[in-house]
């Protein structure tokens, strides 16, 4: 992995302070409102946001901060005000509060879309629309006797019954609402689950694992063929931190906290895990776990299972854990690796001890514009080759680079304004860019100063033998900021007849420019087939790099003004795509997962006998199949 | 399953009802020059920026998989890898075209007089042309001519320079290439040139592959090449060959361009110019090597009217789309791309459905002449009334016009003046084949050829072979429409032959046929149910036959539709048999190519003299070699390994067997349960 010395831990409030920041330059508005000096602020050594050092944990309630049928907390969301200007609410991101004058243009010259053309959500979540519960009354005498917290009350049961694919999000909003689990039960601790399962195994009862629900692979929805009582186990109240071991770097944690609250609560004692998925807002420890996640910055932490050290679980057969936490074991096959893409099939993931590192002293965005595509991922192919990939190194194709510029928000000065006028005349005219194939790859260095210095040099040399420009740091950071807010945008756009999502693949480098390509034209070529009226958007980024291959997402979303079954098209549209994927040598997942979206094509994937190999881990955990929502196999 | 991409708005269709344009007409009023040095400005593909010819080659010769290829030959000769790749890039200077304006445009300023002086019209169909003008911009483009005459060679380049479409690159073979200046000026012109007889020569594949492949997928220019390899010498689709087609398919198959387009193209001449030479070599006259000086010395043929030449540009088809379900791209993911790999049974099995399906629609596009009908009328009679007693004219056009109905009603799209009437259509037609056939006092007689005057007189042999070099002319011009009649004469053959109204027994039959005759005509592979369910409905539409679950029945009056079919079929019978008959005689076992022909030769020479043999077509060296594939596919015949030179040994059992089959000696009820039959 990349360099990161060792932090020191004399230093560590400090660098505590800054690591607070840094997420904060991710995450969070900044105390100061001016955007010309946010670019110092992620990297400025002595704020500290006062809303770091509160308690944020996600509430049982769900419902009390955040949305029931849209990405996220309720008091944030894009929308156009009354000047037909979009503005993006609330208080906790960046851009929260700004005008982002571009997006209106881009949205209508993307799609077709017109403000005009609404599309309006189902306002209040109808109790009344929910089936009554199916209850199993033996089970619940005896879950009430146990003291563990549960519910069956109709909203607590809808927010668990779905996950953020586009077709439960777009029924949601219609306030249609199929299978929902009967009831919800928040254990507080791995003892509580312990119990739960023990009571579902012995009265046949279904249980479902639920983190932070931010499943993007029909893991969640409930089985429509399952017709014992459904009981969701909402493991977010298991969030604590049981302790750090500073002399091996360790931490034990609850399976059930969510990212940002296990990077705030280690950065207070100076600590980081370094792993950063796109949604660690409101996903979990025991979603990566049961995912097979990955971080932004894994070039230098890696991904889930480097950083996995010890896994508790309980399965109807007991707990499985291993004795000791050596380092690296030779025992057979790694039985974690039973556990981590498990996908809630064969238990719950309880407690988990995962690798710290002290936080970076430092910490630097950058950018560098390409002339096209193939140069860019010509670079990353080069980057990885010497093995020098930063903290993270995305690169973005001409249509999401475009995106990202119409998510400017409004410039405060007209200097500012100036300087951008000035590097776009510099980047189009004076070095010839043509601005419809131009990309842009987007940096985050990570590490102590002299190292990061250093590092950016050697990348920025890398960039410049294939054409690369720096384009600054602001605009590097701000690539970043949308990854946190583009899930937002998502219900704009569904606002005003606009549907899409992202999905993803790994693929050796030698095919990635073809992946890129094939997927992208399969997407609008099947648009059209299917009566899709405008063009739809179909583009793509390269998110992490490998030695043998990289990580590619696709975005892709249309207008769907005209057709009678949207959702049907879309998903068409998105299996033809996966079937592309996986005809280009692509993989079925780099880390969203199978669930029961990609199930079909598990065994092409993994073969008749691995289809097996799993299936008899299966029949032997759990033959009853009590953990039933039948992803994966 | 062809049926889904054909051309249905077309069928039956007159040819004259569609758009096509004489692009003669607008030259005879205009300035050759002034089109030699018109603006050509084609949009041309946007999925890759141009590259130069020496990128180009650059790119073929530093490819990760020649580079790989010459490390393996390397080990294998124990030669420096420096040395094979330097005899790769004399390969591929032997090969590359060198595509250049300025020779376009003398290209087309020499065309433009050539045609002019041997076409009355050059038909191209616009509405072809438009489609393929939408579809390079789109894909990667495969035009995909027939090929029936070296005049074929430049024409579609001309077109498509006319107008405004870029021009392809084009595969021919290596002889063209030693012309003197001829040569250089069609490899400017944008041909590539490519070795005959490759072999197992590793090396001049990995370049030609390469070379090929990197065209495709630079989008460098469309591709151009003959699916059926050669001319035909008898004027009927060749079986296609697979190697380029599967050379150009693969940047598709692995993903390196998101689709190929394939535009089959149908070029069909009213007269061909090289219509005897052809006949001859299929006599075993060998044919003129290619050289200048005999270009120039055949510049007597310029004198000579040739009719019109159409050009119809098909459907621009997506390999996409047709290869879905056909073929499982994922077998690819895990070997590296740049590496050679044998092509799965999939993949080959995949080109092959592809190659044939192309070469069928280039038959459907054909455009059938009234000559083309009448011969086929001609050789329902046998040779000796032709040349002797003559055919009454107005039974030939009687009968001519009964077949014009009955090919429409096939669906064949014919060249027949609408305009004027028919007996002078069929007049002025015969007028522009008198070198083949002439009309004396109401009857029609095959032409023989005239011989220098010689000092012994003609022998009874040296008068078969004249006669056969006329009626094997007029038996191409016959098969420029067997496509139309094959499958319901195949039907006809087996309702006929083996009496029986069983649906499932002449299906037997009928695949039967399609096995012994497959390199014969064209069938697509495994869509014999389907040419047997054409077959059917063709003939009830024509009222032959009545159609019900289990049967098919002549119908009153359709003896005469069937047993024309069945005439038109004969002679491929014939010759077979004849060839069979040959092969189980005594003292035949072990032959090779070389032995066998001039040996059926003199027979069928022999049995033609006693009568005993009705048709010339059996001393057709095309035909010998049809029946050795066919009887190689049906195991009747094996190479024997020992040998260099492809020698033969005859399973005679399997022979006599085939043989009883066709002539309907054993039953179809008895070809299930043998697997010699092998259907």
């Amino acid at each position: 992995m990349a360099s990161n010395s060792s932090g020191g831990g004399s230093d560590r409030q400090r660098t505590a302070q800054q690591r607070l920041s840094i997420i904060a330059g991710h995450l969070q508005r900044p105390v100061d409102g001016n955007p010309a000096i946010l670019a110092e602020e992620c990297k400025a050594q002595e704020s500290k946001p006062d809303a770091s050092s509160e308690e944020r944990r996600v509430p049982r309630r769900r419902q009390e901060i955040m949305k029931w049928n849209g990405w996220g907390y309720s008091d944030s969301r894009f929308l156009f005000n009354k000047k037909g200007q979009a503005e993006f609410t609330g208080k906790r991101y960046r851009l929260s509060g700004m005008i982002i004058p571009g997006l209106k243009d881009w949205m209508e010259g993307t799609f077709g879309a017109s403000l005009q053309h609404k599309a309006p959500a189902t306002p209040i979540l109808n109790s009344n629309a929910i089936q009554p519960p199916n209850l199993h009354e033996a089970f619940v005498e005896e879950l009430k006797s146990t003291g563990i917290p549960f519910s069956h009350d109709a909203e607590d049961r809808v927010f668990r019954a779905h996950g953020h694919c586009l077709h439960e999000i777009f029924a949601l909003r219609e306030g249609k609402f199929g299978r929902v689990p009967d009831m919800v039960v928040w254990p507080n601790c791995h003892n509580d689950v312990v119990k739960i399962v023990e009571l579902a195994c012995k009265h046949n009862v279904c249980l479902i694992p639920y983190g932070g629900g931010t499943s993007v692979s029909s893991a969640l929805e409930c089985p429509h063929e399952e017709t014992r009582s459904i009981v969701s186990l909402d493991t977010s109240q298991m969030n604590r931190i049981l302790w750090i071991d500073e002399k091996n770097l360790t931490v034990h944690v609850e399976a059930g906290i969510v990212g940002q609250d296990l990077e705030r609560l280690l950065n207070e004692s100076g600590y980081c895990t370094g792993h950063e998925p796109d949604s660690m807002e409101f996903s979990s420890l025991g979603g990566w776990v049961a995912t097979r996640a990955s971080g932004m910055k894994k070039n230098i932490y890696g991904n889930i299972e480097d950083l996995v050290v010890h896994i508790k679980m309980v399965t109807p057969r007991g707990v499985i854990e291993k004795s000791c936490m050596g380092p690296r074991m030779s025992t057979g096959p790694d039985v974690h690796h039973f556990i981590m893409g498990s996908e809630g099939t064969l238990g719950v993931v309880t407690e988990v001890t995962m690798k710290i590192r002290p936080m970076p002293e430092y910490q630097k965005y950058g950018s560098v514009v390409f002339p096209n595509f193939e140069q860019g991922v010509a670079c990353l192919r080069e980057v990885a080759r010497q093995r020098c990939a930063p903290a993270s190194i995305r690169l973005m194709d001409n249509e999401q680079f475009k995106f990202g510029h119409a998510l400017k928000p409004q410039v405060s000065s007209i200097f500012t304004s100036f300087l951008d006028g000035l590097k776009k005349l510099y980047i189009t005219k004076f070095k010839g860019f043509d601005p419809n194939r131009l990309c842009v790859a987007t940096l985050l260095f990570e590490g102590d100063r002299e190292k990061v210095l250093q590092h950016e040099k050697q990348v920025y040399d890398i960039a410049a033998k294939f054409g690369g420009l720096a384009a600054g740091e602001d605009n590097g950071q701000r690539g970043y900021m949308l990854t946190f807010v583009i899930a937002y945008l998502r219900d704009l756009g569904m606002d005003y007849y606009v549907i899409g999502e992202s999905f993803e693949t790994s693929v050796p480098w030698d095919r990635v420019l073809d992946i890129c390509r094939n997927v992208k034209a399969r997407i609008v070529r099947e648009c059209k087939e299917k009566g899709v009226q405008f063009p739809p958007l179909s583009t793509c980024r390269v998110t992490q790099t490998y030695d043998a291959g990289a990580c590619v997402y696709f975005y892709f979303a249309f207008n769907y003004r005209g057709l009678s079954d949207p959702v049907h098209v879309y998903e068409q549209v998105e299996h033809a795509a996966r079937e592309e994927i996986l005809a280009n040598g692509g993989s079925l997942s780099h880390h969203h997962g199978v669930g029961k979206l990609r199930k079909e094509w598990m065994r092409d994937t993994i073969s008749n006998v691995g289809m097996g190999m799993l299936k008899s881990v299966k029949d032997y955990v759990d033959p009853n199949n009590i953990f039933g929502n039948r992803n994966l196999l | 399953m062809t049926g889904t991409y054909r051309d249905s708005g077309r069928v039956g269709r007159p040819a004259e009802e569609e758009d096509f344009v004489d692009i003669l007409e607008e030259r005879r009023r205009s300035s050759d020059l002034g089109h030699a040095f018109r603006t050509f400005n084609p949009q041309p593909y946007k999925g890759a920026p141009p590259s130069s010819i020496a990128e180009l080659n650059k790119a073929v010769l530093e490819s990760q998989y020649l580079r790989y290829v010459a490390k393996e030959i390397a080990m294998e000769t124990g030669s420096s890898e420096e040395n094979v790749r330097k005899e790769a890039g004399a390969i591929l200077e032997e090969m590359s075209q060198n595509l250049q304006l300025g020779f376009i445009r003398l290209m087309g300023y020499t065309l433009t007089k050539v045609f002019k002086r041997l076409f009355r019209s050059i038909y191209v169909n616009m509405e072809g042309l438009n489609m393929l003008q939408q579809a390079v911009q789109e894909s990667p483009v495969i035009l995909m001519p027939n090929h029936r005459s070296y005049l074929d060679f430049l024409i579609i380049s001309y077109v498509l320079f006319t107008y405004d479409i870029p021009v392809p690159v084009i595969a021919a073979g290596i002889p063209l290439a030693g012309m003197k200046i001829v040569g250089e000026i069609l490899r400017r012109s944008g041909a590539f040139f490519i070795r005959r007889a490759i072999g197992s020569d590793k090396l001049y594949w990995a370049v030609l592959s390469e070379y090929v492949r990197t065209i495709v997928r630079k989008g460098f220019a469309p591709v151009e090449f003959y699916v059926e390899g050669l001319r035909s010498r008898t004027l009927k689709s060749l079986t296609p060959k697979l190697g380029m087609m599967h050379m150009v398919l693969e940047p598709f198959f692995k993903g390196e361009v998101f689709d190929i387009t394939l535009v089959p193209i149908s070029i069909s001449y009213d007269r061909v110019l090289e219509e005897s030479l052809l006949a001859h070599e299929l006599l075993g006259v060998p044919k003129p090597r290619e050289s200048t000086k005999g270009l120039l010395k055949a510049s007597s043929v310029l004198q000579e009217d040739y009719g019109c030449m159409h050009v119809s540009f098909g459907r621009p088809l997506s390999v996409r789309q047709l290869c879905e379900g056909k073929m499982n791209r994922c077998q690819y993911n895990l070997i590296p791309r740049d590496l050679p790999q044998k092509p799965t049974a999939e993949a080959q099995a995949c080109v092959s459905w592809l190659a044939h399906l192309m070469v069928r629609i280039q038959e459907e596009g054909f455009l059938i002449s009234p000559w083309s009908l009448m011969a086929c009328v001609m050789l329902q009679t046998p040779t000796r009334g032709l040349t002797e007693e003559g055919l009454l004219w107005h039974q030939l056009t009687e009968k001519t016009l009964w077949l014009r109905k009955l090919a429409l009603g096939f669906g064949a799209r014919l060249n027949w003046p609408g305009d004027v009437p028919d007996s002078d259509v069929m007049s002025s037609t015969l007028t522009l084949h008198r070198s083949i056939v002439q009309r004396k006092a109401g009857r029609v007689y095959l032409v023989q050829e005239e011989k220098p005057v010689r000092k012994h007189p003609i022998g009874p042999e040296e008068g078969v072979m004249r006669t056969a070099a006329a009626v094997l002319m007029l038996a191409s011009y016959r098969n420029q429409s067997m496509h139309v009649f094959v499958r319901p004469a195949m039907l006809a053959t087996a309702i006929l032959i083996t009496k029986s109204t069983q649906r499932d027994e002449l299906l037997t039959f009928f695949s039967f046929l399609q096995n012994v005759f497959s390199t014969e005509f064209i069938f697509i592979p495994g869509s014999s149910s389907q040419d047997f369910e054409e077959a059917c409905f063709l003939l009830k539409k024509c009222g032959a036959v009545r159609i019900s679950q289990q049967e098919v029945t002549v119908s009153d009056g359709g003896l005469e539709v069937l047993e024309f079919l069945q005439k038109l079929l004969q002679p491929f019978i014939d010759s077979y048999q004849l060839i069979f008959r040959f092969l189980c005689k005594e003292g035949v076992h072990v032959f090779t190519e070389k032995q066998l022909l001039p040996a059926v030769r003199s027979l069928a020479t022999k049995l033609i003299l006693s009568g005993e043999l009705q048709t010339y077509e059996a001393l057709s060296s095309d035909t010998q070699k049809n029946v050795l594939s066919a009887l190689r596919r049906l195991e009747a015949l094996t190479k024997s390994r020992a040998s260099e030179q492809n020698e033969y040994n005859v399973n005679k059992a399997v022979v006599r067997r085939t043989g009883d089959i066709l002539c309907g000696k054993i039953p179809p009820q008895m070809l299930q349960a043998t697997p010699d039959a092998r259907l």
